[in-house]
């Protein structure tokens, strides 16, 4: 029977068929952050369950360190209670951590991919919203609560509900100035923040195909922010090249049949899926949030829409408070509104390429006087490299802060945020209110695009700054 | 977990979609803080004015809302963020049951696994509960029956509901989870060693 990408790692992962649709499924890989990994480590013990397989388990810090240059575990004292718990535990326990300043450290959903802890075929659990990140190297992984997270600790394993399957095909060409951010946005402000609930999400066509894993891991962080805790790219010679070598990677005869299994896994040309959707490259443009939703999401050459023209009450509602919060009017134009921070960063855009993609516009210019700009890298590794090709130095050339790996202003639990009132382009997944601090004000874009609003000083068509 | 057998009382509306669990708890409160003692940041963002004093705006603020044990939301209800911390603030504000149109899926699993009942019903109905519930000054109270399935309404209609017949049996018997599966124990034992030997490079970590 012909099946989908999806399935065909689904079904072997099934240990037991719990009955009335209920699956107990095999969780191959276990990622552990500071936010929750030191707590829930701990609540299992309380309960006198040992972790079932610490092999396979694996912790970074990320939410609540400091992202300051020079930072240490106590930079931000909460999160370095936090960390300290978390270190403890998994000492305890046997479970790698990768520390803060150490080779692997970084958000958890770029330094699993990095290291080749996430593979293809595999399923991966993580207490964030994020996992599905992670899909982008065709893995299947998604993001559980505190009770899950410990329920994995214990068993390896996690009763879930198969999910009903979902496809994006993007085909075509990307039009200059496109990126992965820009797809999944015109995805969830077409189809909506609620559209994949209760599925998984596969994304295919040419213009996945052509994307680096690094752009598919970006297109699968935001299938959260479409309802869908799973979202996958099919693995294929791309995932394979970018995965040799890696430090948890399969090596020798190992490889070779990973290998042959990978090959086997990409969705059958005649599989079902319950919603198959299809987007026209050539219809996207570059993208940015005007409100409080990631649905709320226009071209940059769009206005902000019209409560009058609303399809009824709610959504008039929400777009009226959206537009009170964000400090914007109605039917107006969003480039040139002016702009007070702008923040690079995130599981969603702090790797090399989005680095590289920011650089680009910035370099030999400079940040407006009065924008505060961050650059986060996702990882220690990330890091590394891009001081090794001197993209440090164009971003600090630019007026923009060279900082630390983490979260930082994405979630803002680090002791750091966007200050109340203030407005923000920010290449983080979320622009819900208050996420960035109270108050703040967050517009989604991609790098390049936030790197036009730093050195405009205003939201801004990167494409009219083309170097 | 808290078990669930019927709760009744007055239920707020909060009809907005897309509330995120962002605005439900936001995420400073739940650095470095325990399951207990949330219920007074729920909502914080549209609760309380920028000097800590409560927002008379904010529907949940209303005399005859004050202290429901049913929600009524909108669609998409607890998106975003996988935050626990969310479920627990609810709890700790009074909440037992959460009826929406829908709800995002991590949050919806985050709900059973406390004793929170999530009741997905058609956005009309929820729209008669509000009216019927506002009509009657607060003193309209709505029933969720979780043994028979159903709600009723300030009226006096029942409104039938589907809820999953494993999650409805763990919440009546406030089962643990972890235990439940453990019974399995030699099962996964017996999965683990045929993949190991089957797919001996997804177990490359075990080695290094």
């Amino acid at each position: 029977m012909p099946a989908t990408l999806f399935d065909k790692i689904w079904d072997p992962h099934v240990i037991a068929d719990l009955g009335g649709g209920w699956s107990l499924l095999h969780c191959d890989r276990v990622l552990l952050h500071d936010l929750s990994g030191g707590r829930a480590l701990q609540e299992i013990g309380e309960s006198g369950y040992p972790v079932a397989c610490p092999d396979l388990v694996f912790a970074t810090p990320d939410h609540a360190v400091s992202s300051a240059p020079g930072r240490t575990a106590d930079t931000f004292p909460k999160g370095g209670q936090l960390l300290a718990g978390l270190r403890r535990r998994a000492q305890e326990t046997g479970i790698r951590l990768f520390d803060l300043g150490q080779d692997g450290n970084g958000i958890v959903h770029v330094m699993a991919p990095e290291l080749g802890i996430v593979l293809p075929g595999t399923t991966l659990v993580c207490g964030d919203s994020h996992t599905c990140t992670n899909g982008g190297v065709g893995a299947l992984a998604f993001g559980v609560g505190a009770s899950e997270l410990k329920h994995v600790l214990a068993t390896q394993t996690l009763p879930q509900r198969k999910p009903r399957r979902m496809r994006i095909r993007f085909e075509g060409q990307a039009p200059p100035g496109v990126t992965p951010k820009d797809m999944i946005l015109a995805a969830i402000g077409r189809f909506g923040a609620g559209a994949g609930t209760g599925h998984a999400v596969e994304y295919a066509g040419s213009a996945v195909r052509a994307l680096s894993v690094e752009g598919r891991l970006t297109l699968c962080n935001l299938s959260i922010e479409m309802g869908a805790k799973i979202g996958m790219v099919a693995p294929d010679e791309t995932t394979f090249q970018w995965l040799a070598g890696r430090d948890f990677a399969p090596r020798g005869a190992a490889w070779d049949a990973a290998l042959g299994a990978w090959r086997a896994l990409a969705s059958d040309d005649d599989a079902a899926f319950e919603r198959d959707l299809a987007i026209e490259m050539r219809d996207i443009a570059p993208q940015i949030t005007w409100g409080t939703s990631p649905e709320h999401v226009i071209p940059v050459t769009g206005r902000t829409p019209d409560p009058a023209t609303a399809a009824n009450a709610e959504q008039r509602a929400a777009w009226e408070a959206a537009l009170a919060y964000m400090g914007l009017e109605a039917n107006a134009p969003i480039a040139g509104t002016r702009v007070d921070w702008v923040f690079i960063g995130s599981c969603t855009n702090s790797r090399l390429e989005d680095l590289r993609a920011a650089a680009a516009v910035l370099r030999g210019r400079k940040v407006a006087p009065h924008v505060t700009a961050w650059v986060v890298p996702g990882s220690e590794r990330v890091k590394r490299a891009a001081q090794a090709e001197g993209l440090d130095t164009v971003f600090r050339a630019a007026g923009f802060s060279w900082r630390e790996p983490g979260c930082a202003l994405c979630v803002a639990a680090n002791g750091e945020a966007v200050p109340p009132g203030a407005r923000c382009v920010s290449t983080s997944n979320r622009n819900f209110v208050g996420r960035q601090g109270t108050g703040a004000r967050t517009h989604l874009a991609s790098p390049a695009m936030a790197a036009a609003a730093a050195i405009t000083g205003a939201i801004a068509d990167v494409r009219e700054l083309a170097a | 977990m808290q078990k669930f057998t019927t709760v009744s009382g007055p239920a707020a509306p909060l009809l907005a979609a897309n509330v995120d669990t962002d605005v439900i708890i936001p995420i400073q409160r739940l650095v470095g803080s325990g399951r207990t003692g949330l219920g007074p940041h729920a909502f914080e963002r549209l609760r309380y004015r920028e000097d800590g004093s409560e927002n008379p705006d904010f529907v949940l603020n209303r005399p005859q809302y004050r202290g429901s044990p049913i929600l009524l939301a909108g669609a998409n209800f607890g998106c975003g963020s996988s935050r626990e911390g969310a479920v627990w603030a609810l709890m700790g504000m009074g909440f037992r049951a959460v009826l929406a149109p829908s709800f995002g899926d991590i949050f919806f699993n985050n709900c059973f696994q406390n004793g929170l009942l999530p009741v997905v019903l058609p956005e009309r109905a929820i729209r008669r509960i509000a009216a019927e519930t506002e009509a009657a000054q607060g003193a309209g109270h709505t029933t969720v029956d979780l043994l028979r399935q159903v709600v009723v309404t300030p009226a006096g209609e029942e409104i039938p509901f589907a809820v999953d017949p494993r999650k409805r049996e763990a919440l009546l018997e406030g089962f643990d989870d972890i235990a439940l599966t453990l019974r399995l124990r030699d099962r996964i034992a017996a999965w683990q060693a045929a993949d190991r030997a089957a797919r001996a490079w997804a177990w490359e970590p075990v080695r290094r």
